[in-house]
């Protein structure tokens, strides 16, 4: 591990330590934070009993599918937007502003369009998704090299295999960015949906424990969820650091 | 870059693209019916008697005032931080993951212990606000003054600049552009964080309005506020991408 790496453990561990001295010694009350110590015992006794494991299918369930719609979808649309100029200059403003509308509210009409189901909950996170990753395409089908395309053409390739041979391999590494915004996103969408609007899930667990009071509870899913994003977001960062040095493009 | 289309040019295709999405919006609502989805006029008539009405207006003071504090701490906050972890190389290797860690989490999970901190009220609601903002503006700030070209410091070294010459010649227009892009990220975000705060947990403000007409079901409001929210952002969010796209070409060009 690089010395950043030992000194950014040593930080978080120093925090979490620090968290559990002022919470054990009693500084702050066991109603607003509890010790992670409790934390993570709470974590484990939902695990073991198995009461939050149908809440955990759920909410990665819907997820996953929010995330690989996304991430197929924006591909897909922007390679269609890429070849056409015209309509790419259109959308531009409208796709620079579109993370400033919150397309939650829109849940009630998407409960009404797609049925009582997790359906609208995987809609708003492809919603949160889709854009990122059409961003991202756009930003590595500006990159391929015109050598290569030329190479193509040369070839008399057809549009499919130069998508899948030539665009697809030269994007990548802009690709993994909406790839990596496109997991985030469709967590946050989804968690945030359940948390406000849902009835089950992670993050409606979260809302009933806090509003029933039940602060270990509530704490231990917190702590499930930091610890799930935390470690989705390393694999991901080591996946791309492997495949940034291969290309020779390592920071 | 090359020419640049006259504006009629470029801004016919952007609202030729608008009045489609109206076209859609009004079948759609077309076909789910009235009551599920209004149409665009009946929006923004309900949006106009809403702009009218005494009580929205305290709604959005209520909501201003918040995003305004929230807006004020993520944006100098994460400037400061930013810059700070810019400067100290080794300081921004050890906080960049952690940033993005943290950007990823869906911080609506940490809004109980907002709450059971800062009670309810407007505190909780502007704390909420400022922690989705000032991540990202964190984080674009750090690269943008840790990317500044090396060659420009040299020179500010070479001429002797005092420190503080050195910022406001060198340092804060080499950066000010991805600065600008970090604020737009961090405006929209801190918005989002208000409303939640206020869908959440509280009596007063647009998100209580929204959250309250869901509760009812009453959709021509969920649509209206929808409707001028995203009116609201999408100005301000266009204003800001207009100062960044003019500081951005300036730097080419330069």
């Amino acid at each position: 591990m690089t010395r950043a790496g030992w000194i950014r453990t040593a930080i978080v561990l120093g925090a979490i330590a620090a968290l559990e001295l002022v919470t054990q010694a009693g500084l702050v009350s066991r109603h607003t934070i509890i010790p992670p110590t409790a934390m993570a015992a709470a974590l484990w006794g939902l695990i073991a009993s198995g009461e939050i494991v149908p809440d955990i299918t759920k909410t990665v369930s819907n997820v996953a599918a929010a995330f690989v719609l996304s991430v197929a979808g924006g591909f897909v649309l922007g390679l269609l937007i890429h070849a056409a100029p015209r309509l790419r200059r259109a959308l531009d403003p409208l796709l620079a502003t579109y993370y400033a509308v919150p397309f939650f509210v829109f849940y009630p009409l998407l409960i009404v369009i797609f049925g009582m189901s997790d359906l609208p909950i995987i809609v708003i996170g492809f919603l949160f998704g889709v854009v990122a990753m059409i961003i991202a395409t756009l930003n590595g089908l500006d990159r391929v090299p015109r050598v290569a395309l030329k190479v193509a053409r040369l070839s008399r390739m057809d549009p499919v295999s130069i998508a899948l041979i030539i665009k697809f391999p030269a994007a990548t590494p802009y690709l993994f960015t909406g790839i990596k915004l496109a997991v985030a996103y469709s967590f946050i969408g989804v968690i945030a949906s359940e948390f406000i609007l849902s009835g089950a899930g992670l993050g409606f667990a979260i809302s009933y424990a806090y509003n029933n009071f039940d602060t270990p509870k509530m704490y231990a899913l917190m702590l499930f969820i930091l610890v799930s994003v935390t470690a989705v977001n390393m694999v991901l960062h080591t996946i791309e650091q492997r495949m940034l040095r291969r290309r020779g493009l390592a920071r | 870059m090359t020419e640049r289309a006259p504006a009629w040019k470029r801004y016919g295709d952007s609202l030729a693209l608008l009045a489609g999405l109206v076209l859609l919006w009004w079948l759609l609502s077309r076909w789910a019916g009235e009551e599920a989805l209004t149409g665009p006029a009946e929006t923004l008539a309900r949006a106009q008697e809403l702009l009218q009405s005494r009580r929205f207006h305290g709604h959005v003071t209520e909501s201003l005032t918040a995003l305004g504090y929230a807006l004020l701490l993520a944006a100098l906050g994460g400037l400061g931080l930013g810059t700070w972890l810019g400067v100290r190389r080794l300081a921004g290797q050890v906080a960049e993951p952690i940033l993005v860690a943290l950007y990823a989490l869906p911080k609506i999970t940490l809004y109980p212990v907002i709450l059971l901190i800062f009670g309810l009220g407007l505190p909780a609601k502007v704390a909420f606000g400022a922690i989705h903002g000032i991540i990202p503006v964190t984080i674009f700030t750090l690269n943008a003054v840790r990317t500044i070209r090396p060659v420009y410091l040299k020179v500010a070294r070479t001429l002797r600049l005092t420190p503080w010459q050195a910022f406001r010649t060198v340092w804060l227009p080499a950066a000010l552009p991805e600065i600008v892009s970090g604020q737009r990220v961090g405006f929209a975000l801190t918005l989002l964080g208000v409303l939640i705060g206020e869908m959440f947990a509280s009596q007063r403000g647009v998100g209580f309005v929204l959250i309250n007409a869901i509760g009812l079901n009453d959709v021509p409001t969920i649509m209206a506020a929808a409707f001028l929210l995203a009116v609201f952002a999408a100005t301000v969010s266009a204003i800001l991408l207009k100062i960044d796209r003019a500081l951005h070409r300036r730097t080419i060009r330069a």
